[in-house]
Formats: C-alpha cells, structure tokens, sequence
C-alpha cells in the first residue's frame, strides 16, 4: 500500500489487493504476528451513522493488533450535536489518534476529511458513494472461495445507492472477472460507476433478472434494497422483495456457488440458505477482522 | 473583425471572447465572477450571426486582460470560443479556450448529498471529462446542461 488514505477503490491496483490479502492469510493463520509493531497504537473511531459490523470489526482488529480505539461515540452525545463541522471533528481527533476510521452519510465525506488530517484516514462508508474496507474483505472471501481470476458473479439488490456494490465492482476490474449485475431498472448501477467500468474496459453486463446468469455463477453477491437510501416510500415498496432468494431459487445454480451479501439482511436471503454449502456471507462477515488487521498493519507500517 | 462583429462596439484594450455558443454569454460572465461590480466595461452580443456557429455570442470586457486559466474554465460551456487580447485597438494575442483538467469553485455539485453542498469548508471541484464534469468529491457525473451548476 503506497496511500496516505483509503477513500475509494479507485485507488486500489492489483498489487495493493494482493498486497493486503496476502497479509491478512498471515495474520489471519497467526493474529500475533503484527503485535510487537502495532502495540499502543490508537484508532479513532468516528462514526456518524450506525455500525455494527464495521465499527466492531475496525475495533477487534487494532485490539488483536496490540492496539486500542479512541471512539467519538454516537453523534448525539459529540460536538456535532452542537453544530461542529465535520472538518473541526477530524483535526481534533487526529489529535488523539494514530489513524482514523470514518463513516459518514454524505458522499465525498471521506475525501474532504483527508484533506484536513496528517494521520491516516480510511472510508468506512460515505454515503451511498464508496465502502473500500468492506471490499477488501469482499476480495478475500472470493479469493478463498472462488478465486479472483476468472470469475463469474453477479452483484444484485441495490446497485445505485449501495456502496458497497460500487466498491466492488470498481475493484473487480482489477481481475479478469465477468460482472453481471441484477436489479429494478429504477436501482441501476450510477452513472459514475458505468463510466469507470467503460473507462476500465470492465467485462460487464446487466439484467433485471437473475435467472438469465444465475446458473453461469460462481458467487452471487445479494445486497440490501436499502430503504434510508429511498426519497420516496412507495418507490420502496415498490420494488423491495423482488429480489430475494430462497432455497427453490438456488435449485438452478451451480453446486459450486457462493453466496455472500455485506449484510445486514432483511429478507433477501432466506434463513434456509443458511445452513447449505453456498452460504458464506458470515465466514465473509468474520474476514473483515483478519482484512482490516492487515489494511491498519500496512498503513501504520507506511506511516512510519 | 468582420463588420458583422461590429454589432457589438469595438474595444480599445481588454478582453474578447468570441465564438461563445449562441444563449451563453451570460453564463461566461457568471462562470468568470464578472458583474460589473468592480466598474468593468462590459459589452455583450447574442444570436449574432456567424459563419461557423450561424449564431453566436460576443463578450467584450474592456480594460481587463483575462488570463488563459481563467478562460479555459469556460471550455465546459464554450468549447469553440476564441479569445482576442487588444490593446489600443489591436488584437496583439489570439487563443482558444483549452479544456482544463479540473475547474474548481465555479460550478456547484447537483447532488444534494455531496458534501461540497454542505456547510463544510470545502471548495467544489469537477475533472472534466471528454463529454461533460465530474464532481472529486461525490463523483456526480453532469453532461447535459453545465451551465446550470454555475455558482453564482
């Protein structure tokens, strides 16, 4: 990792994944490795919108690493609450911490507050703009899965405000992966995410219909139609529901698919999945200790 | 200068930005700061006839040399405008506008979620693609009708 920050997958090569991947086997076969160098080491958490995987998994890898989290708290109970801009928050936290995690509901959040910090500053969501972190536990789990090499998934549910589908995709074009994507026409991909996959000379394709590819996949990748993300109510109900997936549905698949979904889930994954050889969203959800170990291991280690 | 140009009077020294796209001579003086607060001679023509665009605009900003930087930002509206410097009556510079890489503080993001729309202290900033902006901070993607972003 040659960054200063973690902002959107944009920035990731090939070699960066890898790179951190690659860490994250080590410290995931041994989580002391990277203890002596990390000990004392103080990541400040500031979160302004909820979080629970994310939040507790930033906090259980500096933990594993011999380090410790200074948290902001809930936004109700911090300065903001009194009007203190997003710029202020950060300088002052940087203060008293070694690297920073932030999420925040306003795309180019991330971005700006780099811009006003020393320490390093890693996206943990902004918006329904970028979500790199969650990524890069998203590559891991394929890669020990499926493999990132030729590659057939299909990311469904909520492609236009998700950002984790967004991260994703942009990432994949690193890899010779096929990438079609499921959803309601009015939850397409956003116009910036096209323009990069085109940009990318991404192998990309698009459906309103998972039948049409499901049984060419080897991981489909279920989002959450996302109700906080809809202006509207009725344009959410409208299409929630259309698409999810149950036991009956994976009756065309491959033997050898992998589910995984970000989480959390509302019905778009019936609990039958669960317990079958193609569940792996929460073996996916416990990589993002061992991936971001790895991401806070290597940008401590660049930091130096 | 052809007689037609003449339209518009002519201007002993300053800036002429010719070739605007007929309708945004207006959104040139916005995209610039110009309002004539600061008691610049402003001349502007509209739907003046011409052989290239059959209708074009004319700005006239007498008594001030733009630079090329400040000019190439309105390549987003007016990708064929040409830019006369005169002084003393005489064009002694000619130029195209050229397509920056990035225009910041002029035009404003569309999305209402982006953070440069928030009271943040943070200046806009677009790349310019081949065929429109795109927002550093939120990615928003605008192709058709720039100029409404204006920041003015």
């Amino acid at each position: 990792m040659r960054h200063d920050h973690l902002l959107t997958a944009r920035q990731l090569s090939r070699e960066d994944i890898e790179e951190v991947l690659d860490r994250a086997a080590e410290l995931d076969a041994d989580p002391s490795a990277a203890r002596e160098r990390n000990a004392g080491t103080l990541l400040g958490l500031c979160f302004f919108e909820p979080s629970t995987r994310t939040k507790m998994s930033f906090e259980a890898a500096i933990k594993r690493l011999g380090g410790d989290v200074v948290d902001m708290g809930s936004v109700d109970s911090s300065s903001v609450k009194k009007g203190e801009s997003l710029a202020d928050t950060v300088r002052v936290i940087e203060g008293y911490a070694d690297a920073l995690v932030l999420r925040h509901p306003l795309e180019g959040s991330a971005k700006m507050a780099s811009e006003y910090v020393d320490v390093p500053l890693l996206n943990a969501g902004d918006g329904a703009g970028h979500h790199p972190t969650q990524t890069l536990l998203d590559l891991y789990t394929i890669r020990e899965t499926a493999g990132l090499d030729d590659l057939t998934i299909g990311i469904m549910g909520d492609l236009k405000y998700g950002r984790t589908v967004h991260s994703l995709a942009t990432a994949l074009t690193n890899f010779d992966a096929h990438q079609h994507f499921v959803s309601p026409e009015s939850l397409k991909l956003p116009r910036s995410v096209r323009y990069d996959l085109h940009e990318a000379g991404a192998n990309v394709r698009e459906h309103t219909d998972l039948e049409e590819v499901l049984p060419s996949l080897d991981v489909l990748y279920v989002t959450r139609i996302q109700r906080e993300r809809f202006p509207d109510e009725n344009e959410y109900h409208k299409v929630a529901g259309q698409y999810q997936i149950d036991a009956e549905t994976l009756e065309a698949a491959s033997d050898d698919l992998t589910v995984m979904h970000p989480l959390p889930r509302v019905d778009e994954i019936a609990p039958e999945i669960d317990d079958t050889a193609y569940a792996n969203y929460f073996e996916q959800a416990h990589n993002g200790v061992p991936v971001r170990m790895a991401l806070l291991d290597l940008l401590m280690e660049d930091d130096q | 200068m052809t007689e037609k140009e003449l339209r518009v009077s002519k201007i002993r020294s300053g800036t002429v930005i010719d070739h605007v796209r007929a309708g945004q001579a207006l959104n040139v003086l916005s995209m610039l700061g110009i309002d004539g607060s600061s008691g610049e001679e402003i001349s502007v023509g509209m739907n003046v006839p011409s052989e290239a665009l059959a209708r074009k605009d004319v700005v006239k900003v007498e008594g001030r040399e733009l630079s090329q930087d400040e000019l190439d930002v309105l390549s987003v509206i007016a990708p064929d405008a040409t830019v006369n410097i005169v002084r003393d009556y005489d064009v002694v510079e000619k130029n195209r506008v050229e397509r920056p890489d990035r225009v910041t503080g002029v035009l404003a993001c569309p999305n209402r979620n982006c953070i440069t729309t928030a009271d943040e202290p943070v200046e806009s900033a677009f790349a310019v693609l081949r065929d429109g902006v795109r927002c550093e901070y939120c990615d928003t993607i605008v192709r058709e009708d720039i100029a409404a972003l204006i920041d003015g």
